[in-house]
């Protein structure tokens, strides 16, 4: 047996192994700089003085959130457009819920034969890769931009993502229980609803309300581009059609308020979720 | 009595049900949604789409056109969420529990998150628009800006997570502030961190739609145009590229995820 | 009278030795059997072709003389009602009460409608009143199921699978998950209702002596095939050794089997 120099351990600098996931870190991280820096240079600027358009943008800003006020539209007024907004996402959750209830039953594989769970899962997967704005236009062609087009639209895009989380929550239920049913005689329905709702019941709950926190920005979206009822449609006229930025800055800022406030919401019942 | 536990759970479950229908009832008239109008049109969108809503070969011509704005979209995707990555790993180091230096860059760090997070995208965009007007360079502000909110909360959970107690043991081996960043949070929240990136990506190739359509750019900008022209079967074309696109970069970004977490 | 016989009964899971092979049997209405062996021996897998949660890939079984292998979804739920299940590890719906999962057991007699519903009639609440009275968790009725101990869980599966007036009930490794004080109450209590109501018991068990000392019979498994099939009395070291492959576990058994045969 020789111990030639190669045989030797090397102590020059302890080097951590390569393993293949830093490999994949390093390589990805590199890909991403590399197209970063090239859109950033050759991003269409447009016409765009960029300085003048920093100094006015910084300007804009300033009014909007260190001067908002409205003569237009009164606080109460504001308010109620919140809450056209806020109506809009109850039925939007209240309608993907319902159908993503009965959806997720179908997509869970411990429910349902795997034909079928893999053609719901593929279907919902389609529906969340279309845009949430793009929903929402292929149905204004039958129904006409508004807020008809708006919540379909929307309901269908969330049904995309409650079905996928649904069927998850379904899927984590504890085999045994199904089972115990299943060995008494019990009917596919009545094991559903006997067990598999029960069981599921806060999960369940938790995710819709966090949907109802996006599907309430959605909504605000949606005003603003697709002429849906609310608050969004406000915030659109206000900067395109009256260029009061004064007015935007207060919708901005009840806006944001509300949507602070659901967020808060949305962190407690994560972490209730996170408990579970 | 045995009995009145089923009673009173039906009834539970009934006023829970009713409260529901109630909301939505409030909601429909709120909005003035007619649910009736609502199916007939769900009803004559499934034959609109049967009949119209598909690429045909005439629409295959504009295939340049479409595949050279969906270039623009993602390169403004990808740009603004490592740019928006790079700013938020700042914010979120200056305010994680494990890596700050003082409190009160907590409460900044988290409202600044906030703050981005919960001005919607639309807001964003539209004031853009302003004093940058239709470029791309405010598509890419309006997605930088959102996700910045995004990012910053989520670094900072990262960062969290990593704890305290590892922060303190090399503290008490006499470890400067930045070596115990580079050589122990870091690394340990490198994979995480990189994985929101990833999913900050997909869901800004998505957002860059409706801010596309919203500020003139991109493909929710050409979609736009061949929609308000009546030119659907483009229009199709457009959505089918969109989705393939969304699904491709999901099923690398899974690729990713599964090499690294 | 015969109540269940099994012929030729195998099952085979893809790319691995058959979990059971061959298998035939029969049961009397009334008999305490009890179904040991070591892990994998096929015991849980015997338990759940008789009732079909697992379906055979051969031979026949029959129940109070119809055909289980041969029905189909309906039929299947009608026999199921008259075939009692205790499991392992419970399986209740932790988060409702006693009493409703118990009422359970009486799903599978309803239809579509009411058993969505949960509509269970007053004699049928009378009757499952009666049996957690029995078995001493009359008190517990209303407490949600995560609040209460292994013992008094597992009484609470024995009760759901008596409320649906079985005329036999299988109990998958019943006590593997108590400490030994429960695990005498529950068969106790196995033993009382196998005695007062005539409902034909088969057990699985790993505790050979638990099996000695309360079976009129005990079936051994070696790697899915019978080894034994007898009463207790004629269980010697040597056949233990047959069934466990292992002598050590014999030795510590010798004083039950004494008991037995004395």
């Amino acid at each position: 047996m020789t111990t030639g120099p190669e045989n030797k351990i090397k102590f020059s600098g302890l080097e951590k192994p390569v393993t293949r996931a830093m490999i994949v870190i390093r390589l990805t991280l590199s890909i991403l700089a590399v197209i970063t820096f090239y859109s950033l240079i050759t991003l269409d600027y447009g016409s765009v003085n960029i300085p003048r358009a920093v100094c006015d943008t910084l300007n804009n800003f300033r009014t909007i959130f260190i001067h908002p006020f409205s003569r237009r539209l009164s606080i109460p007024d504001i308010f109620y457009e919140i809450l056209v907004t806020i109506g809009l996402s109850i039925l939007i959750t209240v309608f993907s819920g319902v159908i993503a209830l009965f959806l997720g039953l179908l997509g869970a594989r411990n429910l349902s034969p795997k034909r079928v769970t893999s053609a719901v899962k593929a279907f919902v997967a389609f529906i969340r890769a279309v845009p949430s704005i793009l929903w929402v236009l292929i149905f204004a062609v039958s129904a006409g931009l508004g807020s008809t087009a708006a919540v379909i639209g929307l309901s269908f895009h969330s049904i995309g993502y409650l079905t996928k989380a649904f069927a998850e929550c379904y899927e984590e239920l504890d085999r045994g229980v199904i089972d115990a049913l299943k060995s008494t005689g019990a009917g596919w329905w009545t094991i559903v609803f006997q067990a598999v709702i029960p069981s599921s019941a806060t999960y369940l709950l938790s995710w819709t309300f966090l949907r109802f926190e996006l599907n309430f920005s959605n909504a605000v979206a949606m005003g603003a581009a697709a002429g849906a009822a609310g608050i969004g449609f406000d915030l659109f006229m206000s900067s395109t059609m009256y260029f009061d930025l004064h007015e935007v800055g207060l919708i901005t800022y009840f806006i944001l308020a509300f949507a602070v406030t659901l967020e808060i919401i949305a962190m407690k019942v994560k972490s209730k979720l996170k408990e579970k | 009595m045995p009995a009145d536990i089923f009673a009173n759970r039906r009834k539970n479950i009934f006023l829970f049900l009713a409260f529901i229908a109630a909301l939505t009832t409030g909601s429909m008239v709120l909005t003035q949604f007619d649910p009736v109008n609502g199916l007939i049109s769900i009803l004559k969108a499934f034959f609109w789409g049967l009949s119209n809503f598909y690429p045909d070969v005439q629409s295959l011509s504009h295939i340049t056109d479409i595949l050279v704005k969906l270039r623009d979209t993602i390169l403004m995707s990808i740009a603004s969420s490592v740019a928006a990555a790079v700013l938020a790993m700042a914010l979120a180091l200056m305010g994680s529990r494990s890596t700050r230096i003082h409190v009160f860059f907590t409460y900044f760090s988290r409202g600044i998150g906030s703050f981005f997070r919960n001005v919607p995208l639309v807001a964003w965009a539209m004031v853009l628009m302003l004093s940058f007007s239709q470029s791309s360079l405010t598509g890419f502000l309006a997605l930088f800006f959102g996700s910045l909110g995004f990012l910053t909360r989520a670094f900072m959970e990262t960062l969290d997570e990593v704890g305290e107690s590892t922060v303190e043991a090399l503290k008490a081996t006499g470890a400067a502030y930045y070596h115990i960043i580079f050589q122990a949070v870091l690394p340990s929240s490198l994979p995480q961190m990189l994985s929101w990136l990833l999913f900050m990506i997909e869901t800004n190739i998505r957002d860059a739609t409706l801010v596309g359509f919203l500020t003139g750019t991109g493909i929710g900008f050409l979609f736009d145009v061949y929609y308000k022209s009546f030119n659907y079967h483009v229009a199709s074309l457009i959505v089918i590229v969109t989705v393939i696109t969304v699904i491709a970069m999901e099923s690398i970004s899974n690729m990713v995820r599964r090499e690294i977490l | 009278m015969t109540l269940l016989e099994l012929k030729n009964v195998s099952k085979c899971y893809t790319g691995t030795k058959p979990a059971l092979s061959d298998v035939s049997f029969s049961v009397k209405e009334g008999e305490f059997v009890s179904v040991i062996g070591a892990s994998g021996s096929g015991k849980t897998t015997l338990l759940r072709c008789i009732n079909r949660m697992i379906e055979p890939s051969g031979g026949e079984i029959s129940f109070n003389g119809i055909m289980v292998s041969k029905l189909r979804k309906s039929g299947l739920r009608k026999v199921r009602t008259k075939i009692g299940m205790v499991f392992q590890h419970h399986n209740l719906v932790e988060r409702l009460t006693v009493i409703e999962n118990v009422l359970h057991g009486r799903l599978g007699y309803k239809s579509t409608l009411a058993g969505v519903l949960g509509i269970y009639n007053s004699r049928e609440k009378k009757q499952a009143y009666e049996i957690l009275e029995i078995l001493g968790i009359l008190d517990l009725m209303h407490k949600r199921c995560d609040q209460i101990s292994g013992g008094q869980k597992q009484r609470v599966g024995i009760a759901r699978a008596l409320v649906q007036n079985p005329k036999m009930i299988l109990c998958d490794e019943p006590i593997a998950s108590l400490d030994p004080g429960s695990s005498k109450i529950i068969m106790d209590y196995l033993k009382n209702i196998c005695s007062d109501r005539g409902i034909t018991l088969i057990i699985s068990l790993h505790q050979v002596n638990v099996a000695l000392n309360y079976s009129h019979r005990i079936i051994g498994f070696n790697k899915g095939t019978i080894h034994f099939d007898g009463p207790p009395s004629r269980l010697s070291p040597g056949r233990i050794t047959e069934i466990y492959g292992a002598e050590q576990i014999t030795e510590s058994y010798e004083h039950s089997l004494a008991e037995a045969a004395g």
